[in-house]
């Protein structure tokens, strides 16, 4: 401290030892603190992701065998069984859900990017995407339930589909239409110039050129969809049985899937029911993982021609 | 290709004008998306038509006492959903405190140069991956892991602070303070990413300019930082209240459904997500228009949370391009 002293001396009004980095100031101190409880919240978030992970392959793991994916869940008292039908009824309700929310998401989207996107209506449209990302799944199933179930008087998968399509919707949509925008449009015009009607080049060059993002888009909704519970409770219900029975398609009769089966399992003071639970869950994080990450080596194809 | 001056039309050229089919085709398929997005729009409004029309004979009779009421006994048709909207607001709250802290921490350390860019992307993605995770799963662990893991806290803290209103109960199983926890983890990512936004979209040189002062690390992030960021960061606590006000499995898992309100994190409650997927299923024909009723306010709520967070960032958004401040 004394060297500094003279120096303070020679440089007068600079005060020096307020320019050194100490931890002895306040400032620092606090700035250094501060920079630690940051960083330790940042690890601690972590942990439940990597407790959740541990504890489905640890409880979820024992009971890994390849009948889970060919039986039926078990009754109270059984042991064994498995969720095959449930994971049938799982692609058979988010495969209804992207029939109906593809088609409309991407015709939309070319709308939104190509056709008028200052348009009013685009913005509308667009407003109305935001609202529908933020709306509440179980609401989605009310209206399912509302407008499909009282309808045909009886819980479905194509009920179940309809709940999951809307949740899928707004994602495919603005996706959709964030990577049509991202077409080059040097691309477009040497289309048009060659006489094509837009039409055309939305089909031959927009869409083609597009379409790794909108994958990416669609993946992201369909892991989003495979995962959702709350829309299929009182639309498709829950099922024992495969959704083909003797050869028919018992589309129109209450259906398994996933969610809806570690719910019910969940709560019951059974032990084998409580495994099962589990290992869906096991598969179902497996499933809904494998798709996103799918999702994102798409989109790191992005468009280089 | 050969293109001649004399402006013959070369016969290797794909080049050629539209044809009638071409662009009759083109009308039909611009039609086409027309009618889509205005399909969005009715699809909004059916949906809103939908759970309003059918709640409609419920709000007739039960009027507004029913958003005051307090029993729910579907056997003598009284029907109120008081300890309903106080458990969603209030678990939402929570949530939001405990999320909104997490997340708005995060952003700052994954967006200030804290870390090297490579572990940046790594902390980035583990957090994204909890959004991955289905909320049904979220629900099964709360109840296998983070009830078993807080009891013994949870009625330590009771049995010697319980003259304070937020201890005064025990925690025998579900109840508020696991189901606000494990909500919080949910609506994190939400809060994170979308305030890593707001804060990687403040000017460079503000933050410079800030250290040229003399400022420290910190003192640059909160003088400068983050007021510049501020109303970004706000829409997204808004928009993660959102989400946790509509969140229903791992409330309807962890909450305990009991028709209570009560201060005490330990004490089970309910929501109205959670109300409508426990009791929808094995609704009877009255019950069930009171449930379209409870769906209503909920989408009220939800709808209004929304607005006024989409708002909020479309604000933010247009001042920083804008490049004021």
């Amino acid at each position: 401290m004394s060297n500094q002293i003279e120096i303070t001396h020679s440089f007068a009004g600079v005060d020096f030892p307020q320019l050194e980095r100490s931890l002895r100031h306040p400032r620092t101190l606090v700035s250094s603190l501060l920079s630690l409880l940051t960083g330790f919240v940042t690890v601690v978030a972590c942990v439940p992701l990597f407790s959740v992970l541990f504890m489905l392959i640890y409880r979820g793991g024992k009971r890994l065998s390849l009948s889970l994916f060919t039986q039926t869940p078990p009754s109270a008292f059984e042991s064994g069984g498995g969720f095959g039908n449930a994971i049938v009824g799982t692609l058979t309700m988010v495969g209804i859900a992207a029939l109906i929310s593809v088609p409309f998401g991407v015709l939309a989207a070319v709308f939104l990017a190509e056709f008028g996107p200052k348009s009013k209506t685009a913005s509308a449209v667009r407003f109305c995407a935001k609202l529908l990302t933020g709306f509440p799944s179980i609401l989605a199933g009310v209206f399912a339930y509302a407008a499909v179930v009282l309808m045909t008087g009886s819980y479905s998968a194509p009920a179940g589909g309809v709940a999951l399509s809307i949740l899928m919707l707004p994602i495919v949509m603005l996706t959709a239409e964030e990577s049509i925008k991202m077409v080059p449009h040097k691309m477009k015009e040497a289309a048009i110039g060659m006489g094509a009607t837009q039409t055309q080049v939305v089909w031959r060059v927009t869409l083609p050129s597009a379409m790794p993002g909108m994958l990416t888009g669609v993946m992201l909704a369909v892991a989003r969809a495979s995962g959702e519970t709350a829309p299929l409770l009182f639309t498709a219900l829950n099922s024992n049985y495969w959704i083909m029975q003797d050869g028919n398609l018992a589309l129109m009769e209450p259906t398994a899937s996933l969610a809806v089966l570690i719910f019910n399992f969940s709560g019951v003071p059974f032990e084998s029911q409580i495994e099962l639970a589990w290992a869906a869950a096991l598969v179902l994080v497996l499933i809904v993982l494998a798709v996103n990450i799918g999702g994102q080596v798409l989109s790191r194809k992005r468009v280089t021609r | 290709m050969a293109i001649t001056l004399e402006g013959d039309v070369p016969i290797d050229s794909v080049a050629s004008p539209p044809s009638r089919l071409d662009i009759a085709g083109d009308r039909t398929f611009r039609g086409l998306t027309y009618v889509f997005s205005w399909m969005t729009i009715f699809l909004v409004l059916y949906i809103v038509y939908e759970i309003a029309g059918k709640a409609f004979p419920a709000i007739q009779e039960y009027g507004f006492g029913f958003v005051t009421g307090t029993t729910w006994d579907a056997n003598r048709g009284e029907f109120g959903v008081f300890p309903e909207i106080w458990g969603t607001l209030y678990s939402s709250i929570l949530a939001l405190m405990l999320g909104g802290f997490f997340g708005v921490s995060i952003a700052i350390f994954l967006t200030q140069d804290f870390l090297p860019p490579k572990l940046e992307v790594v902390f980035k993605n583990i957090v994204e991956l909890l959004a991955a995770i289905p909320s049904v799963v979220y629900g099964l662990w709360g109840i296998y892991v983070v009830i078993p893991a807080l009891r013994p806290t949870a009625n330590w803290v009771h049995e010697h602070l319980g003259w304070i209103p937020f201890f005064e109960t025990s925690l025998s199983g579900p109840g508020m303070l696991p189901a606000a926890m494990v909500l919080s983890i949910m609506i994190l990512p939400t809060i994170s990413a979308v305030s890593r936004d707001a804060l990687c979209s403040v000017p460079h040189r503000l933050k410079e300019a800030a250290f040229g002062l003399g400022a420290t690390r910190w003192e640059a992030i909160l003088g400068v930082i983050l007021p510049t960021s501020a109303t970004g960061i706000f829409g997204a606590l808004v928009l993660g209240f959102g989400r946790a006000l509509g969140e229903t499995m791992a409330l309807a898992m962890l909450v305990g459904n009991s028709n209570q309100v009560s201060l005490s994190l330990f004490s089970p409650a309910n929501t109205l997500a959670a109300l409508l997927a426990n009791n929808f299923p094995e609704a009877g024909k009255l019950e069930e228009g009171v449930l379209m009723y409870a769906a209503l306010i909920l989408m009220a709520i939800t709808l209004l949370v929304n607005l006024v967070g989409t708002a909020i960032m479309n604000r933010a958004q247009r001042r920083l391009s804008g490049g004021e401040r």
